[in-house]
């Protein structure tokens, strides 16, 4: 940033006020345009390598599954299967036969729920704890035995309560991502050196003012560390969870293809699955680098 | 000389299980208003325990702490730290950092803007106006320490305690940042209890200074006077006779009669 800053300044005290207005412009552009082709460089540098090996990895798959009697299809099969499904994504002819919006819609709400309630629920435990050592005796020996459950072990149970589908849903991705949010929001207040506790003592902040003070973003970190590893289990659970369930969702949707023999429409079930738990595991990562910024940097 | 803070007959010991150390025994000391007093002694010997007890961050085991006559057993404003590694909160700016303090103490007896102006003003006071908003982790550590005073002279402390302050920080910045300590000192009055080390910083800021058998079960040795006048300049008082002779009590004191065996 600096060096074309300081490269200006040279060409301008360098040069002749001979003819001020056009020769000051020149080098006034110069760096913008290394600026340009630098961000493109840095583009590139990220971009370049994984498309490199996507298209070698299709073309191994299409050579590979071109063959007369291959059980998967190659990938030119399967986008000329599923073409609109990819391009109309939107279409709704009732019941369960919806574009692919709607069924990732449904299952994307269906974790939204579900991870809010185990967020607040995760956070309250994971701080009563972390903070108090009664609470942590009587809670934690609990917690490490319920969290080692396979999420869908829970999904009967869950049926026999609420005795509906989506309901059931919301509770196995809520009891699959709050074990994370929980153990990590309590290391985390456990973690806050005595020096910040000494500081709210001295200023004398109230409990509610050292919770919202001090304790949120000392422990900020640590919280996003279970949050985001709370977001990539309830993904991973609503398809397995949905599969069960059926109705409206892409873990049925996934289901159904199988049960119709639609293998191509798995497969690009498949990768939109995969690209949204980025997506929303970069969304957690991205939020807890604006929350922390302060915190991190120490 | 008027008693303002008054430590009478303080033990402490710590118990762990079966096992207990008597860290403090019998400790007596008597601090007029507007005195700088150092409590020097060997690490280990519990200076900070001490520190801790009189800011109310530790219970003493017997013995209490009286402020202007009255107990005081619980941290509290009216007995500010400045605490040895800074302390600052790594997620406020510098001006967070010490408006937090002044938003509690003046909740009632200022408005937001005198609380502003009064945040402004300890930030001058240490010289650190120019850094209002940064980060912690963007200044260097005698900036963050500047500024760890700044957020207790903000809450107009009646003592204002300093544990280690200087510990930290390189010898340059740490000889500046006891100049501002001292002028600020001149300044404003207070009244200091600062725990250190550091013999000539004990002998350059100090009125009395109190040094410290070594532990366990540390009292009291001696308690010296420093008779230099005030405004006292770094490079003047160095070749003072009294300076020297002081200098020297507190080296005796500390390498000959109470000699830090574990250091050897």
């Amino acid at each position: 940033m600096s060096m074309p800053a300081m490269k200006t300044e040279a060409t301008a005290v360098a040069l002749p006020a001979a003819s001020a207005p056009v020769v000051t412009m020149t080098p006034k552009r110069a760096p913008r345009a290394e600026k340009y082709l630098k961000m493109v460089r840095e583009t590139a540098v990220r971009v370049v390598p994984p498309l490199i090996v996507l298209a070698l990895f299709l073309l191994f798959w299409e050579l590979v599954c071109r063959r007369v009697g291959s059980t998967l299809p190659p990938p030119s099969r399967v986008f000329k299967d599923t073409k609109e499904l990819i391009f109309d994504p939107f279409f709704d002819h009732g019941g369960i036969d919806k574009g692919l919006f709607w069924h990732l819609s449904a299952s994307l709400q269906r974790v939204a729920l579900g991870y809010s309630l185990a967020a607040i629920a995760g956070v309250a435990l994971g701080t009563l704890v972390g903070q108090s050592v009664w609470a942590m005796r009587g809670l934690d020996p609990l917690f490490q035995v319920l969290r080692t459950i396979p999420p869908l072990a829970w999904l009967p149970l869950s049926l026999a309560a609420f005795r509906d589908g989506q309901p059931s849903a919301i509770f196995v991705i809520f009891i699959t991502s709050v074990w994370p949010i929980i153990i990590n929001t309590a290391v985390g207040i456990r973690n806050i050196p005595q020096d910040y506790r000494n500081v709210a003592a001295v200023v004398q902040l109230n409990p509610l003012e050292f919770f919202t003070k001090i304790m949120i973003p000392a422990a900020a970190p640590y919280i996003f560390t279970g949050l985001r590893i709370g977001i990539g289990l309830s993904w991973l659970a609503i398809v397995a969870a949905e599969m069960l369930i059926g109705g409206v969702g892409i873990g049925f949707f996934i289901w159904d293809a199988w049960n119709s023999s639609h293998i191509s429409e798995i497969i690009l079930a498949l990768f939109y699955v995969g690209i949204i738990g980025f997506v929303l595991d970069r969304m957690i990562a991205g939020m807890a680098k604006i929350v922390t910024r302060g915190t991190a940097l120490n | 000389m008027q008693p303002y803070l008054k430590l009478d007959h303080i033990d402490k010991t710590f118990t762990r299980g079966a096992a207990s150390t008597e860290v403090l025994k019998d400790i007596n000391l008597t601090i007029g208003k507007g005195e700088y007093v150092s409590i020097i002694g060997h690490s280990g010997c519990g200076k900070s325990t001490l520190l801790n007890i009189v800011a109310g961050l530790t219970d003493a085991t017997m013995g209490c702490v009286l402020l202007e006559n009255r107990e005081v057993n619980s941290p509290g404003p009216d007995r500010a730290v400045v605490f040895q590694n800074h302390s600052l909160l790594p997620w406020l700016t510098v001006y967070e950092n010490v408006r937090l303090g002044v938003d509690k103490v003046f909740a009632s007896s200022k408005t937001r803007s005198e609380r502003d102006a009064w945040t402004m003003h300890n930030l001058n006071l240490v010289q650190m106006a120019h850094a209002k908003d940064k980060r912690p982790a963007e200044i260097s550590g005698g900036m963050k320490q500047r500024v760890g005073i700044a957020r207790a002279l903000a809450m107009e402390p009646k003592v204002l305690l300093l544990d280690e302050p200087f510990g930290a920080l390189d010898a340059l910045t740490r000889a500046h940042l006891q100049d501002s300590v001292m002028a600020i000192h001149q300044k404003l009055r207070n009244t200091v209890l600062m725990i250190t080390h550091d013999v000539d910083e004990a002998v350059l800021l100090s009125d009395r200074i109190v040094m410290m058998t070594n532990g366990p079960a540390a009292r009291i040795g001696e308690v010296l006077d420093v008779p230099l006048a005030r405004p006292r300049r770094r490079l003047e008082v160095a070749s003072n006779p009294t300076y020297l002779k002081c200098r020297q009590r507190v080296l005796e004191f500390l390498y000959e009669r109470h000699r830090f065996i574990e250091a050897a």
